[in-house]
């Protein structure tokens, strides 16, 4: 079976091999294909929205998709969630000597679906091979560039008083399946990560209302972290309902008993949107006309009680405090 | 010329209790002239007559004050005689920036209850009478100096009559500030569950009717709602439980006298006073043989809680028929007392009948306070009504405000030389009660003229309390958990020096990040060094782990045994397939923090001889354990104890013994005895180490889990028989409701060495 060497990251012939073969078979365009340094980019003056993000995903492959599509979603996202359309993102990879050649193709085969799928093109890349041991398997780098639309204005610290509070789906799936698989654990039920490229659907939200006041995803941290972010950016209370988050049994069944609470589980494929009331159902009613919004719903509100916290309105009828994610969660039970 | 004339200043809880007319009818009664008034330090007597005549006087009120008073200090100072002409009351001197006392709400007095049980009288049947000594005091106060506009009682024009008896000194009524009658004052009405005031003429015998006909009431009480049926019909209590989503936890019950409580319960002496006494708690009773009250009131258990009735609409709800009321707070699963009207509409109206309300607002809500004898020595296990916001003197306090726990919380403020314990907040993490918690302390700020130089704290970084401390811009002091519980225990034992300190306990943050409370320490007032504990165990799934106790099962029987089938019959034969997870969770260090509980230690072993895979109210799976025992069981298990650089106590010998006996059918009394007894001997065995390695020979009790009356007894007899000074608690609770008591005094011994 063939598989990574060192001489793979040598940058001689068989890095220009691997590039040729693998990754310009998957990743060629007309810019990408231009070889140079540095990627030219024709943009008009535009406001651009520009990012990087590391994915050191274990396990590599799991049910839902592989550290690949992550790369090219997570960036994708970052990009979509601050009002601008995704256009080029560079990748970098740092492999592990003796990482399968054909779990390597799988991974940029997926990226280049995913890149397509989004309507962005993979226009620079980077190829580094270590030392058996000294990274885990492959770490994918990537950066993105986009075009921040005109007339939007989607930011963290937009939120207002009477805005709802809607998610595209379900939460906590993407972390809980990594954990599970990590693990061998054996639940009930099909875990399966949401990883996906959020683009298209902020633009179907955009389009029937640009004047949304704040779009998030919610990756590592869950819920609960963009919620405090947006709440401390923002400088408002947020009140969102047990009875309403949209959870998975089997996420539901898992967390439970790893004693997690999926609000603070990472997503990779769900935003938080802050609407105002009077445009919510508009946004809502086309978010679920795209396959990433069947599920959409609101989930609460931000409202005008008790300084600025995120608190939940439990079923039992209490109000709980989610406070931004720190570390371990040590029990508070005396 | 042997006319005297004194200057007396009596400090203390000395207004609002009727000290002035005491004071002017005893000055009367002794000839004396001159006068008495309030003033911020206290009362001023300016008392003139024969040398032993004041002499007398003096003594008489050192010694037989009013009900309520109580006495810190009196001071005298001779002067020059001015021949008052006569005795009087003088208006109030407002001296600013003093610590004034205020009293806690006291239950309806001797007087008040023939008041309304007489059917001449003019308050025959009210339900809102009291005078100076009694009646509600701290809950409705909304700011000093304590009278009737400054309460809510404001709304309420006294009528001719009340004011002459709030105006007359020689009047049990004299500046009574709540005094009311039926003409001026509160009024009761009923309401349906859907809020429709009933029309009917006598809210109080149509609310016992129908609680004989099995409905549920809220009833507005003095501190906040209860939930009320009557404690023979298992219908209604079931009803109850069900509605309000209360499984198991026991409810108290308050009944009619005491010798109804002493049909059902063994009353001692101590507990017959407790009961009676001026501040009516809930006290925890051995329930007799031939107790006949419904069963599920308290299942799965020996005893049983009981209180008397404290204000006079309680005991206007008893009558023939009506003997035994359940009298549980009306709260929703772990949230706060309901204590207004529109609070309690909206969350009670799924639970109850109906409401039986009154128009006197309560200001400042307070739970009935629980009290338990043990070993012929009272233990707190609940300090509120009654007690709060009575204050512990301690010297050289400076201004510290002690944040206390995230549950069970209560805080306290230090100033002038005296500890203020604030009333039981409840559970931080509810959001209603955090923020009901910041407005107390601030209430407490306001009435006791209070602003902190120094805030004490929880070392637990999660602690709600412990954020809202970080939030003072203020020199901090973090106290260690069980330092501080040790500390209060040191504190109303007047301990100074170093002990030993064993606190066994649920979980409390460690100076190495792990979760703590099966500790044996050395400790002073100011620091200390662990020098002992249970040996770590996983929990997996945090939290999740304490209110599931078959998590800790499964955790110690894969540490003292792994899985293999021979030695337990198997773990997975035991626990089915999810034990799998869990010892995957354990293997993989997913959610599992490391813990040395005691309480954890009791929840494993309830679960493993079969009494509860989960909780449904904290506590539970010791509070089961400790009911099903035997304190005539003498056997125990074995255990070890092994010196590294300090003692590490491993049960898993015992943990073996316990499944091996579960496999061989003995009864889980035995089992929970054994296991009992077992802590006994391993405390015993290790106070014995350290004072061979250290020469003290004083050993201080505290931490939640010594609210198990069997272990509390056992321990504290067998060290005594060994020679130690045992020492635990009579008026702090053991639990984390006493905490903030050892964070201000350790806070205060660390700033006032530097
Ligand atoms: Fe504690
Ligand atoms: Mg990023
Ligand atoms: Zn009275
Ligand atoms: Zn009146």
């Amino acid at each position: 079976m063939s598989t990574i060497t060192l001489s793979h990251g040598s940058g001689g012939t068989q890095t220009n091999q691997l590039i040729n073969e693998l990754f310009f078979k998957y990743f060629s365009n007309d810019i990408l294909n231009q070889m140079n340094d540095a990627a030219q980019i024709d943009i008009d003056f535009k406001k651009l929205a520009f990012t990087t993000d590391s994915f050191v995903v274990n396990p590599i492959f799991f049910e839902g998709g592989n550290i690949g599509k992550l790369a090219v979603c997570g960036t994708v996202n970052d990009l979509a969630v601050s009002g601008a359309k995704p256009l080029y993102l560079t990748s970098a990879f740092i492999i592990e000597e003796g990482f399968p050649m054909a779990d390597l193709e799988i991974i940029v085969k997926t990226m280049a679906e995913e890149a397509e799928n989004s309507g962005v093109k993979i226009v620079a890349g980077d190829t580094k091979v270590v030392e058996k041991g000294n990274v885990d398997g492959v770490y994918i780098n990537t950066s993105g560039i986009g075009v921040i639309y005109e007339n939007v204005n989607i930011n963290c610290a937009n939120a207002k008083l009477g805005d709802v509070i809607i998610v595209n789906g379900t939460i906590g799936d993407h972390g809980m399946t990594i954990l599970c698989e990590r693990n061998n654990f054996g639940f009930e039920g099909d875990l399966s990560s949401d990883c996906a490229s959020l683009n298209t659907l902020v633009d179907c939200m955009l389009e029937v209302y640009d004047g949304i006041h704040v779009i998030r995803d919610a990756t590592r941290g869950g819920i609960a972290a963009v919620l405090n972010e947006i709440s401390d950016f923002s400088n408002v209370t947020i009140a969102i309902e047990e009875n309403l988050l949209p959870i998975k049994e089997e996420v539901k069944g898992a967390a439970e008993m790893l004693g997690f609470d999926p609000l603070y589980i990472a997503n990779e494929g769900k935003l938080c949107a802050f609407v105002p009331e009077a445009q919510a159902e508009q946004v809502l009613f086309a978010m679920r006309t795209h396959p990433l919004g069947t599920n959409a719903s609101i989930i609460g509100r931000v409202t005008d009680e008790l300084g600025k916290k995120v608190y939940l309105n439990t079923v039992v009828g209490g109000k709980r405090l989610v406070d931004m994610p720190s570390g371990i969660q040590l029990p508070r039970i005396c | 010329m042997n006319i005297k004339r004194y200057f007396i200043v009596v400090e203390g809880i000395v207004q609002g209790v009727g000290f002035r007319p005491f004071v002017y009818n005893l000055a009367n009664s002794f000839d004396l002239k001159g006068y008495v008034n309030n003033n911020s330090e206290g009362v001023h007597i300016d008392v003139e007559g024969h040398r032993e005549t004041i002499n007398e006087f003096l003594q008489r009120i050192e010694h037989n004050p009013p009900l309520l008073a109580r006495i810190e200090k009196i001071s005298i100072r001779e002067a020059t005689v001015l021949n008052y002409a006569i005795f009087e009351i003088k208006e109030s001197k407002k001296t600013l920036d003093k610590i004034t006392l205020i009293s806690p709400d006291i239950a309806i007095c001797k007087d008040c209850e023939e008041d309304i049980k007489s059917k001449t009288n003019r308050r025959s049947g009210y339900a809102f009478t009291n005078c100076t000594n009694c009646g509600p005091r701290f809950s409705i106060i909304k700011a000093l100096p304590y009278d009737r506009e400054k309460t809510t009682m404001k709304e309420f024009k006294m009528c001719q009559e009340c004011a002459r008896e709030y105006s007359d000194p020689t009047n049990r009524r004299f500046h009574a500030q709540p005094n009311a009658c039926k003409d001026c004052g509160p009024e009761l009405w009923v309401e349906d569950n859907k809020g429709n005031k009933l029309e009917i003429e006598d809210p109080i015998s149509f609310a016992q009717n129908k609680i004989v006909e099995g409905k549920i009431f809220a009833i507005k009480g003095l501190g906040g709602y209860h939930l009320v049926c009557d404690g023979w019909n298992e219908a209604a209590i079931h009803k109850l439980r069900t509605r309000k989503r209360r499984p198991f936890k026991p409810l108290a019950v308050m009944m009619k006298n005491v010798e109804t409580i002493k049909k059902h319960c063994k009353v001692t002496k101590l507990e017959e006073e407790l009961l009676t006494g001026i501040r009516k708690p809930i006290v925890i009773l051995d329930q007799k043989q031939n107790y006949d009250l419904a069963r599920n009131i308290a299942p799965n258990q020996k005893t049983l809680g009981v209180m008397l009735p404290y204000t006079p609409l309680h005991s206007l709800l008893f009558s023939y028929e009506l003997e035994a009321l359940i009298m549980t707070s009306a709260n929703v699963n772990g949230l706060p007392i309901e204590y207004t009207d529109s609070g309690a509409r909206k969350s009670l109206s799924g639970i109850v009948d109906y409401f039986l309300i009154h128009n006197r607002e309560i200001y400042l809500p307070i739970d009935d306070s629980v009290l338990r004898v043990v070993e012929g020595k009272q233990t707190i296990i609940r300090r509120a009504r009654g007690f709060a916001p009575e204050p512990f003197k301690a010297l050289d306090m400076r201004d510290i405000l002690a944040c206390g726990p995230n549950m069970k919380n209560t805080f306290c403020i230090g100033k002038d030389g005296f500890l203020f314990l604030s009333q039981f907040n409840g559970d931080l993490e509810n959001l209603e009660t955090f923020e009901h918690y910041k407005n107390n302390v601030e209430h407490f700020k306001e009435v006791f003229s209070f602003s902190p130089k120094f805030i004490a704290h929880d070392m637990h970084p999660e602690y709600l309390s412990t954020k809202y401390a970080l939030d003072y811009d203020l020199p901090k002091i973090a106290v260690q958990h069980h330092h501080a519980h040790i500390v209060s225990c040191m504190f109303e034992n007047n301990l100074e020096r170093k002990v030993i300190g064993v606190c066994f306990d649920g979980t409390g943050y460690g100076t190495d990040g792990k979760l703590w409370g099966g500790e044996f320490m050395v400790c002073d007032r100011k620091e200390f060094t662990r020098v002992g504990h249970l040996d770590y165990v996983k929990m997996p799934g945090g939290e999740k782990a304490i209110k599931e106790p078959w998590r800790m099962g499964v955790s110690y029987l894969y540490k003292a045994l792994g899985t293999n089938k021979e030695a337990c019959g198997g773990l997975f034969e035991l626990y089915g397939e999810a034990a799998k997870n869990l010892i995957t969770m354990i293997d993989s260090n997913i959610n599992c923090p490391q813990t040395s509980s005691m309480g954890r230690l009791f929840d494993a072993v309830s679960n493993i001889i079969g009494i509860t895979d989960k909780v449904t109210y904290e506590g539970q799976a010791a509070i089961e354990l400790e009911a099903v025992s035997d304190i005539e069981i003498k056997e125990a298990y074995s255990y070890n104890i092994i010196k590294r650089d300090i003692y590490i106590i491993e049960p898993y010998e015992m943990i073996k013994e316990v499944i091996l006996d579960k496999l061989d059918g003995v009864s889980s009394k035995i089992m929970a005895s054994r296991f009992q007894n077992t802590i006994v001997n391993l405390s015993v065995s290790m106070c014995t180490y350290l004072r061979r390695d250290t020469g003290i020979n004083e050993v201080a009790l505290s931490g939640g889990v010594f609210q198990n009356s069997y272990l509390l007894k056992k321990i504290s007899e067998n060290l005594k028989k060994e020679g130690f000074g045992v020492y635990s608690h009579t008026h702090l609770p053991s639990n984390d409701s006493g905490l903030a008591i050892g964070q201000i005094i350790i806070a205060n011994t660390i700033v006032g060495n530097n």
